[in-house]
């Protein structure tokens, strides 16, 4: 497509990216959440992911759910088409966005209600079919919107504002998308934008389903001593296992590689994610090495973050079902209609 | 059945099912077809998979009634556990074929019809080799026995025959040569043909069998469906496998296998109802098969459809409730839920398909009325439309024909306009544009299922949500004038009417043509589509007596009437059939003479 956003009032010293936008022409409207709340530091990374990324704005699709994470698409991308849909479809809706028109990026927002609880089936499903778009859970470990109840991200122990223990195991959205061959998953903290902005733009460039469990803590309902969704518990346990940086196509990598350590991962497009090791034991290639480190990790209290595993090999469902490269919506009618002629044919097995 | 007669009868056969009955009894109703009388076929069959019984009923009609008939002439009884159920449904002077291999039940008779007895599994038995072929093969061999009973045209079925096992030779042979077997012992031990019996016609010409849901899908595909998501359940899961199955034929390229089509099977009808939605909203024309229970869990996505605008297709195959219900069984009692499906005011345009002919061109309508008024559309089929074999004028398409896509603005639209706002009802019918995603920034506009003004902000104001929600009611009004208006057969002398719908059409014409004969001259409407436009109004003011004849138990029809027009509900006399089974003329007829038998009481 070769339409441009129209800049809106420009401050003549914002630098421009590559297509001449700033910064500015990739922000959305007002947010309305809690001040202080997680979720609006993920909308700035994103934000700033999209612009360094060059990526015209309309080009994007964002989806969400229900709930205060859901609610960020409109504080995002005022030049993308965003759909928030009912809580916990938002899987659907994207795999039905995206076999439709299969080159626009699409960004679904969701939070740990939305997914791991009313939205578990299409979420696991979305990874099964390895959609191609990237996935966010701001994860706060409660119901922000209904203000407060524990969310299935809810760590055994932790408090909850009131006093209440919660005394079910957590579901780790990692994991899970491991164990069902997700083939790009990350785990962030809205805390930590630096970390962040890579893993989106690496997340938005993947080919297939990218998932980034971002921690987001709701400052209004799960910020207090003795959750484990905290600020403070989510700086003082944080492990960083795998550091990710980003390199688009045209940059020459120029970063050393510590053998063994650091590994370049090219992406569909010709970008680069350079990976490197924090945690010597993790391998973010290998889904068993993943997996156990994150359990580990798991058990010994540590919220661990970082590019945690990536396929980039992996056939997204338009390469699985060899859908033309044209997308649907783009089709004329002469292409899809058979015509009389074709249809007086297929009838004489009909009599 | 005393008279001889000629091309009205009706066979109902009893197997087992899982036993390969089905191509054996379609063969010989398409038989009857070939040889230009008039047919239909009907399968009642269990939710299972394998042991149970199923029947097929062949009703052949010179004269074109192609309801369930009601009266059984002959009875083919090859399911030894339903034998005694069989013999009772056997109309008085009609026939009985049982396997006569082994020896009936001396208890089980009737002295008012003829039983006939073929040792089918004998015949076999001496003439094939192997366990399953016999089986197969009886099948085949009453075949060829009730051809020489109803003096069907045996170059007929040898034609199907071979064009069936054109690849498959030594299937071919066995095949002949079990109609050969059952023909030649009937000839040689029975008396036929039968009193009642066919003879060459010609009511067939430019006509095919078919049934609902193959077209359906075929219809799809010609109304340029481009995405289609769904989720397995009975009656409809036929309308997807119809729809790949042409897509396959017609829309894969022919060097690199790549498809101008995407199907998902979903993960649940939730979710088959979320990628419709997603895919309309992306711009292509997607739909979802479904039957009642998917429609109850597709229902918050439904109102999401309606309140958001975005055009979706739904085939609702139905089949008996409540709940789970039976499965394989048929019935018309979802027109309620899908008028209203999900909650808040929200209203849905339904259309209703008479016949597999209608399923064909009520797809594309519907995408053409989806797009053009940016809503749900749920096409309300049912179990005895969508899998039974029905005889259909030849399908035809148009070949100006452009899909409607509504007020769809695309990339060269936008550049020519100042601005967009999604909700703004710019040309007073209460029909706004909309935009697809990856167009142009223009276009874009935030699409949520909660408080939106008519620039599709959100709001909690009161006065905004007012202007939205009213301007829905008004586009309902719209509709009326884009809807299929009622078929009406119309005779100034009648002040007597009917009101049907959907499945219910051939009983209904065939009971007004009874009922005429006995001297009571009765006029006819059946509704197409919700909403009712102002012809339905007329008809019934038209009327002191209507009759509403539906297939569900709670009047489902006549109570949406008495709520969308203004019409004294004494008025509207219900005639309801709901035990499973498809309506017949005789029971249309039976609750007409009640009724007026009442009258003369009262
Ligand atoms: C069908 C349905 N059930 C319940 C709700 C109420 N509800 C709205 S948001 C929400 C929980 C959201 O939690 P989460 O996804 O973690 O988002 P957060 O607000 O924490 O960001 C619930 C239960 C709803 N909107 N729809
Ligand atoms: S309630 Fe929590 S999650 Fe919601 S906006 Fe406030 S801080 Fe954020
Ligand atoms: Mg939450």
């Amino acid at each position: 497509m070769s339409f441009m956003s129209k800049p809106t009032v420009r401050h003549p010293k914002l630098p421009v990216n590559d297509i001449g936008l700033t910064v500015r022409d990739y922000e959305g409207g007002m947010s309305t959440l809690c001040a202080g709340c997680g979720h609006d530091s993920v909308t700035g990374a994103l934000v700033q992911a999209a612009f360094e990324l060059s990526i015209p704005t309309h080009r994007f699709a964002k989806l969400s759910g229900i709930g205060c994470s859901s609610k960020t698409p409109a504080y995002f991308l005022r030049d993308s088409h965003g759909f928030n849909s009912t809580h916990g479809r938002m899987p659907s809706v994207a795999t039905g966005a995206n076999s439709a028109n299969r080159d626009l990026y699409y960004i679904g927002v969701s939070g740990d209600g939305d997914s791991l609880s009313i939205g578990m089936g299409q979420f696991v499903h979305a990874i099964r079919r390895n959609i191609n778009m990237l996935y966010l859970i701001e994860n706060n470990g409660v119901y922000g919107l209904t203000k407060g109840q524990f969310s299935a991200a809810a760590d055994k122990g932790s408090k909850a504002k009131k006093g209440e223990t919660n005394l079910q195991p957590p579901i780790d959205p990692c994991q899970t998308a491991i164990t069902l061959g997700a083939t790009f998953v990350a785990r962030g903290f809205s805390g930590d934008k630096d970390q962040l902005v890579p893993l989106l733009k690496a997340g938005m460039k993947h080919r297939g389903f990218g998932l980034i469990d971002i921690i987001s803590p709701c400052v209004t309902f799960n910020d207090h001593e003795g959750s484990t969704k905290s600020y403070a518990y989510t700086r003082e346990h944080f492990n960083l296992a795998i550091a990710a940086n980003f390199v688009p196509p045209v940059e020459e990598i120029t970063a050393k590689y510590e053998e063994g350590t650091s590994m370049p991962v090219k992406l569909h497009d010709g970008s680069t994610i350079v990976l490197r090791k924090i945690d010597q034991d993790f391998d973010p290639m290998d889904r068993i090495s993943a997996l156990r480190n994150l359990q580990e990790n798991a058990e010994a209290g540590e919220v661990t973050t970082g590019l945690l595993y990536i396929d980039e090999s992996q056939p997204e469902m338009h390469e699985v079902d060899n859908t033309t490269k044209t997308p649907l919506v783009d089709l004329d009618y002469s292409q899809v209609c058979p015509g009389n002629d074709t249809l007086q044919k297929i009838q004489s097995r009909y009599r | 059945m005393n008279e001889p007669s000629v091309n009205e009868f009706t066979i109902k056969i009893a197997n087992v099912n899982g036993t390969g009955s089905a191509s054996a009894n379609g063969m010989l109703m398409k038989s009857l077809f070939r040889m230009g009388i008039p047919v239909v076929g009907k399968n009642y069959f269990p939710s299972n998979i394998q042991g149970l019984p199923t029947w097929y009923e062949i009703r052949a009609s010179e004269k074109g009634y192609l309801a369930r008939s009601g009266r059984i002439d002959l009875m083919v009884a090859m399911n030894a556990e339903t034998y005694n159920i069989d013999l009772t449904e056997v109309a008085p002077g009609g026939y009985l074929l049982y396997d006569s291999t082994w020896p009936r039940h001396s208890m089980l008779t009737r002295d008012d019809i003829t039983i006939i007895g073929v040792p089918l599994a004998k015949i076999c038995n001496e003439n094939f080799p192997n366990a399953r072929i016999r089986v197969l093969m009886k099948n085949v061999a009453y075949v060829g026995v009730i051809a020489a009973l109803l003096d069907v045209d045996l170059e007929v079925i040898k034609q199907l025959l071979s064009e069936a096992f054109a690849k498959k030779a030594d299937l071919l042979e066995a095949n002949q040569l079990a109609i050969n077997m059952g023909y030649g012992y009937a000839k040689a031990h029975l008396d036929t043909p039968l009193p009642f019996s066919a003879r060459i016609s010609d009511k067939t010409a430019e006509h095919i069998i078919i049934d609902g849901n193959t077209s359906s899908g075929l219809g799809c595909v010609y109304a340029g469906a481009t995405v289609g998501a769904w989720y397995p359940i009975t009656p409809s899961t036929s309308v997807m496998d119809g729809f790949k199955h042409f897509c396959e034929l017609t829309r894969k390229d022919p060097e690199t296998g790549e498809k101008n089509f995407c199907i998902i099977q979903a993960e649940d009808e939730l979710a088959a109802m979320g990628m419709v939605l997603g895919a309309a909203w992306a711009g292509a024309r997607a739909f979802t098969p479904t039957s009642g229970p998917g429609i109850s869990l597709m229902s918050e996505f439904l109102g999401y459809g309606y309140f958001t605008e975005i055009p979706a297709v739904v085939f609702n195959v139905q089949r008996c409730g409540p709940s789970t219900g039976m499965p394989t069984r048929t019935q018309q009692s979802d027109i309620t839920s899908c008028a209203f499906a999900s909650h808040g005011d929200t209203r849905h345009v339904l259309l209703f398909p008479a016949n597999p002919e209608e399923c064909f061109y009520a797809a594309r309508d519907a995408f053409d009325l989806a797009d053009r008024l940016q809503t749900p559309v749920i096409v309300l089929s049912d179990l005895d439309i969508g899998m039974n074999d029905w005889m259909c004028a030849d399908l035809h398409w148009d070949k100006n024909y452009q899909p409607d896509r509504g007020k769809l603005l695309r990339a060269e639209d936008l550049e020519k306009i100042e601005e967009f706002h999604r909700y703004l009802d710019i040309d007073g019918d209460a029909i706004t544009s909309r935009t697809v995603p990856g167009d142009h920034p223009k276009g874009a506009y935030f699409t949520r299922g909660s408080g939106h003004n008519m620039y599709g902000a959100y709001t909690e104001d009161a006065g905004e949500y007012l202007q939205v929600v009213d301007r829905l009611r008004r586009k309902w009004d719209t509709a009326k004038s884009y809807v299929p208006g009622p078929a009406i057969n119309y005779s100034e002398k009648n002040n007597t009417g009917i009101i049907s719908i959907g499945s219910c059409n051939h009983a209904v014409r065939e009971a007004i043509d009874t009922l005429g004969e006995e001297g009571l001259g009765v006029n006819y409407m059946r509704i197409k589509a919700l909403p009712f436009n102002g012809q339905v109004q007329e008809f019934i003011e038209a009327h002191d007596k209507i009759y509403v004849v539906e297939q569900n138990r709670d009047a489902q029809l006549k109570s949406l009437l008495c709520l969308e027009l203004k019409v004294p509900d004494e008025q509207l006399t219900e005639v309801l059939h709901y035990n499973g089974l498809p309506v017949t003329a005789g029971f249309v007829v039976d609750a007409i003479h009640q009724d007026l038998a009442k009258g003369v009481a009262a």
